[in-house]
């Protein structure tokens, strides 16, 4: 939920890094950390155990820019991706303005994206929160590594839409990001059909990190506009 | 409902929050006292200057209280309304308000932990009052006064080009 403060000027928005465990959800923020200057960014907190696994979750506040005179700041939190801290994780998504889901690319982690991605909407659907009205955004990160899965087996298997069922959306929409790839479009058996944005990372290198912050920062603001 | 309802607090609120926090420092004698939302975000200070991050002890905060709620509800408690911190030096007591906002005081030996949570209890009835209205008003904002950023949509492609 965000928070507008007109006596200090700032729009305050939360955004929760979701996946499967080791998918490089804290590597992400880590990377934002390194690379956005001191003065725009808070400290990073991670509530990790003592073997660096994230234990409740990392957070990173930092300034976006100044639009119509507010400072736009943006709340970063991850959450444990094992299994057995779903307690953990569901209280994170209390609030929550936008998600991005980090997944494995790797093969093997297919089974473990999946079954995050339906403890997601598990989650969200027990807050009573809408996860198809919630700026929502893909990475397929560590698509450097040998046995990575296709893009298109990470499309079908992750983001193979949901249906949209009001007619003034029903128009095709490009994927601004992907050439020849919709957003929004009409399937062959007749229904229309919505994917979220994804972006493929390494986020170990930092590549695709910010592409996806911007994405999903930029749809949360949109939402308010 | 979409997660991405929005709450909004004028300098209004503002200033009648510190003066709700200013009243409870005075009769308290508590060293500072925050607010801070369910989902992490600083809503206000007062009193002393905080040697620490106030961002992330705001973020702490909200999940040190999410984390009891369930602790609260798996020993078949609604709710734990009121945290207590106990340190040599330094100590805290949290306290819900109206279901949405934490009140954290934090206090050193110069009061007593008794007078704090007593103090504590009329501030709370203060805010909840205050907040009721903020967010009363925050639920009708789409059909009342439009959202500060309506029809920034240029600006936002640009601030992100």
């Amino acid at each position: 939920m965000s928070m507008i403060n007109y006596a200090s000027r700032e729009i305050n928005c939360k955004i929760v890094y979701y996946g499967p465990g080791l998918g490089g959800k804290t590597t992400n923020l880590e990377h934002v950390y390194a690379k956005t200057k001191p003065d725009t960014r808070g400290k990073l907190i991670s509530l990790a155990t003592e073997t660096e696994r994230t234990l409740f979750f990392d957070f990173l506040p930092v300034d976006l820019g100044t639009i119509r005179g507010f400072k736009t700041r943006f709340h970063l939190y991850t959450v444990p991706g094992q299994v057995y801290y779903n307690a953990s994780r569901k209280l994170i998504l209390k609030g929550v303005d936008g998600l991005v889901f980090v997944a494995d690319s790797q093969v093997e982690r297919m089974e473990a994206n999946q079954e995050s991605m339906q403890n997601l909407y598990d989650n969200m659907s027990e807050y009573g929160y809408d996860i198809t009205k919630l700026p929502f955004v893909l990475q397929y990160n560590k698509r450097d590594l040998p046995n990575a899965a296709s893009v298109q087996q990470l499309q079908e298997a992750l983001n193979p839409g949901w249906e949209v069922h009001e007619t003034a959306r029903q128009r095709l929409t490009p994927d601004p990001d992907h050439p020849n790839e919709n957003l929004v479009e009409q399937v062959s058996t007749g229904e229309w059909v919505e994917r979220v944005p994804y972006f493929e990372g390494v986020a170990v290198t930092g590549d695709g990190v910010f592409d996806t912050l911007k994405a999903v920062s930029k749809l949360v603001l949109k939402t308010l506009a | 409902m979409a997660a991405s309802s929005s709450w909004a607090f004028t300098p209004e609120d503002s200033a009648a929050i510190a003066d709700v926090l200013e009243r409870l420092l005075a009769a308290s004698n508590t060293r500072c006292a925050l607010l801070v939302d369910r989902s992490g975000q600083l809503v206000a200070t007062a009193g002393e200057p905080m040697d620490f991050d106030p961002t992330a002890f705001a973020t702490l905060t909200a999940a040190d209280f999410s984390a009891n709620d369930q602790l609260a509800r798996l020993v078949g408690e609604r709710e734990f309304g009121t945290l207590v911190h106990q340190g040599e030096k330094e100590s805290m007591v949290l306290a819900d308000v109206a279901r949405r906002v934490i009140l954290v005081a934090l206090f050193d030996q110069r009061t007593t932990l008794g007078l704090v949570r007593l103090k504590l209890k009329d501030s709370v009835v203060d805010l909840t009052r205050l907040f009721d209205v903020i967010f009363s008003r925050s639920a009708d904002v789409g059909v009342g006064r439009p959202s500060i950023l309506s029809g920034a949509h240029d600006e936002i492609d640009e601030l992100f080009s």
